[in-house]
């Protein structure tokens, strides 16, 4: 009976992401965190060292791994920070993968392989000012006039919209029917270099300050046929699909940032020093990290099963939502710990804990709220 | 690569013979049981016949393994029954007792003891806790003292499970004050022994329990019935209470899976303000939170058994990882399966404090989980003691 999921392969490739990500990465976390930006050059340098496409298939520019290639990827990046968390899932497990899976050979050419490679910035566009998680609402749509389709809308808390090349994106293409409410929908790989797309704002966030955040606006975008993704009026069955992995994957980043702030926890308890002695040897100190250590180990276990599900390809939208749910609030709660046991200490700025901690509320909201997970679940318990 | 299955086919055949003994043997008489208190005695023969005390001892006493997931099966199933406190009496004697006799015991001892336990002929149980000493186990006074080939017994045990009933107790007792560990030697007492009395306890949770305070005055032991090496004992105990912390963590993920089963049927049922009470998106989402936290909590137990059958296999897992694994499993899931059955008991309203309805029992039942097998705290020290963060000194 193996207790860990990963082969002596994943170590060492878990090995050589860690050194890159705290020699290439953390040095600048600070500066980038208070300019609010990073260099974009990171996704260039990152899909050069194969690590845009561990999971995707060779013949799609990938590196043929299987998902726990990819988990590595990720805990590697929720350890390293939030931000580059989620700007880096953004490209591999929620802009790239609906490419694979409803793309054509010619859309995997001009926009996955690049993407993979790290030469194109992808994001996802779901969410708009008016509507998030109730996709079957959004206003943004797309009409068609000859071979080309007109885009008008706009589309709200896009991360990596202000430097995107492409945004795989959900637009409103058909009457809203009482008979199939879901219908009318369809996705769109969106190249932001053609005219009428506009970056309205970059918006300001109280957490995961260096990942931008944009506003775009779409103003008569005329869009080609072939940027239609996937099968028109299947656009909500779609980024259903795609809202899987995405949740997949920032639990799975989230978790593994848990645990790095739980270690720099216990890391510091040992050694800050009050009333003569190491605060994590106070019973009340040292039990608060039991707990939290606790809830990392269970959120872990969680998503691990979730992950394993994943990899065998099995669709598994319970488990996925729990594990959405939990990673959230776990995440929340623990850098919430780490700040109260790390005292001033994480209110500086610059601090590590107290930028995730930050960060880590907007996990909560993002991917689809606590509430959404929630009605999900109730959904398949045959409650809701 | 891929993250270990745990059961296989076999397991899941085997699930459906524990949970036929449960819906034939012990859930049609659960109420009649919780009433009265009491269950009947041949309820272990019963369970012995039906092959469920076998699963992780060998064929040589009786067994059908030693299959320790089989035997992770047998307490998921049990303690979805409908009365916990007959479940404790049988987890306690083939947990606990019995386990004891098969790890340590000698030919002869496991010949006379354990095989007559899988059977269910003979019960078993285990006295560590006293009146002045628990988790604390370095401080236990029971007291024995060598005279010839037998040992003299003096002391007193408390909230022991099955203890009022059985043939057999494994007890802990002192056999020497020098500093260290070496100082707890454990005996099999029989009850029958002069110097022996045994009172059952009654307690607010586990009804139907024969949990028993013990007295031993001048009880003699053969030196034959002495359990592994003299001194061993602490050791002995500190290696067992890790297989029995992840039993308590499998059997409260499932008592917890059935109180919200429990639960979400009865918001199903009940109406208030024209719709049932299921229809109001609060309690749906109370228990959407409810089935996660279970389920993240059955992924940590599930990862510790895989620690122990990795251990158990002989592949290399260190001791303290198992421990801090088993300790994280036990705390995350005793308060929870408490916590579970007190949201089972607000949905039912008025009825949540009736007799009748099983949410209380639940509910008090769960009570004990955070407390027996030692307490949370207990296990906030140890993980935080494998955490390096050493704080027994309060």
């Amino acid at each position: 009976m193996k207790t860990s999921p990963f082969s002596e392969e994943h170590q060492l490739l878990r090995k050589t992401i860690r050194e890159w990500a705290e020699t290439e990465i953390k040095p600048h976390l600070g500066e980038w965190e208070e300019a609010g930006w990073f260099p974009s050059d990171l996704f260039l340098r990152a899909g050069s060292l194969g690590f845009l496409g561990l999971a995707f298939p060779e013949s799609a520019g990938g590196q043929g791994g299987d998902y726990w290639s990819q988990v590595v990827f990720l805990e590697e990046m929720g350890r390293i920070n939030g931000s580059i968390a989620m700007v880096m899932g953004v490209q591999t497990d929620m802009a790239t993968p609906p490419i694979l899976e409803f793309g054509t050979e010619e859309q995997i050419e001009t926009w996955l392989k690049p993407a993979l490679r790290g030469e194109r910035i992808g994001a996802i566009g779901i969410t708009e000012p008016d509507t998030g998680s109730d996709v079957a609402s959004i206003r943004t749509n797309a009409v068609r006039d000859g071979d080309e389709w007109v885009l008008n809308g706009q589309k709200m808390f896009i991360t990596n919209g202000a430097r995107a090349d492409f945004i795989s994106m959900v637009v409103r293409t058909g009457r809203h029917d009482a008979d199939n409410p879901w219908g009318g929908i369809s996705m769109f790989i969106v190249d932001t270099s053609l005219p009428g797309f506009e970056v309205s704002r970059t918006l300001g966030k109280s957490g995961l300050k260096m990942s931008d955040t944009a506003l775009l606006f779409m103003d008569d975008m005329r869009l080609p046929a072939n940027a239609l993704l996937g099968v028109e009026g299947e656009g909500f069955t779609q980024i259903m699909w795609e809202l899987q992995g995405e949740r997949m994957a920032v639990s799975v980043s989230g978790a593994a940032g848990a645990r790095a702030i739980l270690e720099e926890t216990i890391e510091y308890a040992r050694h800050r020093e009050a009333f003569g002695r190491p605060i994590g040897t106070h019973q009340a100190v040292a039990h608060r990290i039991a707990e939290m250590a606790t809830e990392v180990e269970a959120l872990e276990a969680l998503v691990y099963e979730c992950a394993e599900l994943w990899n065998r390809g099995v669709y598994a939208t319970e488990e996925v939502a729990m594990a959405k749910l939990a990673t959230g609030l776990v995440g929340n709660r623990v850098a919430d710990m780490a700040v109260q046991v790390m005292g001033g200490a994480a209110l500086v700025e610059g601090s590590n804990v107290g930028r995730e901690w930050l960060g880590s509320r907007i996990g909560r909201i993002g991917g689809g709220s606590d509430e959404v997970q929630r009605q999900i679940l109730a959904k398949i318990m045959g409650i809701g | 690569m891929s993250l270990a299955a745990i059961f296989t086919q076999e397991h899941e055949a085997y699930r459906d013979v524990v949970r036929r003994f449960v819906d034939s043997e012990i859930n049609p008489h659960a109420e009649e049981w919780e009433r009265e208190r009491d269950f009947p005695r041949d309820l272990f023969e019963k369970a012995g016949a039906a092959g469920i005390f076998g699963a992780k001892f060998d064929e040589r006493w009786g067994g059908t393994g030693p299959d320790y997931a089989a035997e992770a099966v047998v307490i998921e199933e049990l303690s979805k029954s409908l009365t916990f406190g007959t479940v404790s009496d049988l987890g306690a004697h083939i947990q606990l007792a019995a386990l004891y006799i098969d790890r340590f015991g000698t030919h002869a001892q496991k010949d006379r003891y354990l095989r007559p336990s899988i059977s269910g002929e003979l019960l078993g149980a285990l006295a560590v806790t006293e009146p002045g000493a628990g988790s604390d186990v370095n401080s236990l006074t029971t007291r024995a003292v060598r005279d010839g080939d037998e040992w003299v017994l003096n002391g007193s045990k408390t909230y022991i499970t099955n203890g009022a009933w059985a043939d057999y107790v494994v007890v802990a007792a002192r056999t020497s004050d020098e500093p260290g560990h070496e100082n707890i030697t454990l005996f099999i007492v029989n009850s029958d022994s002069d110097g022996f009395e045994a009172n059952r306890m009654r307690m607010i949770a586990w009804h139907t329990s024969h949990t028993g305070e013990l007295f031993f005055s001048d009880l003699r032991v053969p030196d034959s019935d002495r359990l592994g090496e003299v001194g061993a004992g602490f050791g002995h105990i500190m290696t067992n209470f890790q297989w029995e912390r992840l039993m308590m963590s499998l059997g409260a993920i499932a008592q917890a899976e059935k109180a919200l089963e429990i639960a979400v049927s009865y918001a199903r049922e009940r109406s208030a303000f024209g719709r049932p009470v299921i229809k109001f998106q609060v309690w749906q989402h109370r228990f959407a939170d409810l089935s996660v936290q279970i389920r993240t909590g059955k992924a940590l137990a599930y990862r510790a058994l895989r620690y122990h059958l990795a251990h158990e296999a002989g592949e290399e897992v260190t001791r303290e990882e198992l421990v801090k694994i088993t300790s994280m499993a036990k705390l995350y899931t005793q308060r929870l399966a408490w916590k579970v059955a007190d949201e089972c008991v607000q949905v039912h309203g008025g009825s949540g404090a009736l007799m009748e309805y099983p949410a209380q029992r639940f509910w008090r039942d769960a009570r004990v989980g955070p407390i027996g097998g030692g307490t949370d705290d207990i296990m906030r020290n140890v993980i935080a003691g494998t955490l390096g963060l050493a704080s027994n000194s309060g």
